[in-house]
C-alpha cells in the first residue's frame, strides 16, 4: 500500500530554513534587527509543523511516510536554529568594551579624513556653522 | 544608517550634521552612498587611526581579520564637546535617529 506524503515535515523544514535566510532582510529594519523576533517566529512555526509531521511519521507509519527523511530534516533544522542562536546571541555580542572612548563632557578628538569624493573633511569643518555633529562609526560595507 | 538618511531632514532642520566613519576607502564609500542614496558624508579611515583614537576599534573583526570599527555613535556640540555617547553591546543594535534627536532636545530646546 502506498503511504501518504507527509507534507508538514517539508513545510516545517522550508519555514525554518527561510527563518535563517530571511535574517538579511529583517536586519534592515531596527524593529526586527534589535531583537530577531521575526526569525524566531518563523523557527517556531516551522518547528510546530515539523513536530506534527514527525508525530504522524512515527505514530502512524503505516499511513504516513517520513520516518527517515523526517528525522534527517529535523536534525538539520536543529543545527540551523543552533547556528542562528550562536551567531545572534553570542557572536554579535562580542563587542570590545571601548573603555577609552571619549565620554560625555570630554573634548572630542580632532581628525581630518577623506570623504567619499576624496575631499579632506575635518571635525572643525563639520562643526563650523552647525549646532552639533553626529559621528556614526560603522563596521563598513567591505 | 538607512534610518538616519530617512530622517536626515529633521537633523538638517536643527542644524545637525550626520557623518559616517569606517575603514572603507573613498571609492567604496562613493559607491555605497550612490547605491543607498546617502546624502551625508561617509569618511574613510583606512588605517583606523581615528577609530583607534576614539577607542572604537574592533580588532580582527573585518574580512581577513582586518581591524574595523565597532558600531558607536557620538553627539558632539559646536564647541567640540561630547554630549551623548552610544556604545552598543550588540553589533546588531545600533542607535536610532530618535534616540539622538531626544538627546538633542534634552541638550537645549529646539531653535536655540
Amino acid at each position: 500500500m502506498k503511504r501518504r506524503w507527509n507534507w508538514p515535515i517539508w513545510v516545517g523544514f522550508v519555514v525554518i530554513v527561510a527563518g535563517l535566510f530571511s535574517y538579511g532582510f529583517f536586519a534592515r529594519f531596527p524593529t526586527t534587527r534589535d531583537f530577531p523576533w521575526a526569525n524566531l517566529l518563523l523557527f517556531g512555526i516551522g518547528s510546530a509543523f515539523l513536530i506534527v509531521g514527525l508525530f504522524r511519521a512515527f505514530g502512524r507509519p503505516q499511513v504516513y511516510r517520513g520516518k527517515i527523511f523526517g528525522s534527517i530534516l529535523a536534525a538539520i533544522a536543529v543545527l540551523v536554529v543552533a547556528f542562528f542562536s550562536y551567531e545572534i546571541f553570542y557572536v554579535l555580542r562580542q563587542v570590545p568594551a571601548s573603555v577609552g572612548a571619549p565620554r560625555v563632557g570630554q573634548k572630542a578628538p580632532d581628525f581630518i579624513l577623506l570623504d567619499q569624493n576624496g575631499k579632506p573633511v575635518g571635525l572643525g569643518d563639520l562643526l563650523s556653522g552647525s549646532r552639533a555633529v553626529v559621528l556614526i562609526f560603522y563596521r563598513g560595507f567591505w | 544608517m538607512r534610518s538616519f538618511q530617512r530622517r536626515l531632514s529633521e537633523f538638517d532642520a536643527r542644524g545637525i550634521r550626520v557623518v559616517g566613519i569606517s575603514v572603507d576607502p573613498p571609492d567604496i564609500n562613493q559607491r555605497q552612498s550612490q547605491k543607498l542614496g546617502y546624502t551625508f558624508p561617509l569618511l574613510s579611515d583606512p588605517n583606523a587611526k581615528v577609530i583607534r583614537r576614539y577607542d572604537v576599534l574592533h580588532p580582527g573583526a573585518g574580512p581577513k581579520s582586518a581591524d574595523i570599527a565597532r558600531p558607536a555613535e557620538f553627539l558632539i556640540d559646536s564647541n567640540g564637546v561630547v554630549r551623548w555617547v552610544n556604545l552598543t553591546e550588540n553589533i546588531a543594535v545600533r542607535a536610532r535617529p530618535e534616540q539622538v534627536l531626544k538627546a538633542l532636545n534634552q541638550l537645549s530646546p529646539a531653535g536655540q
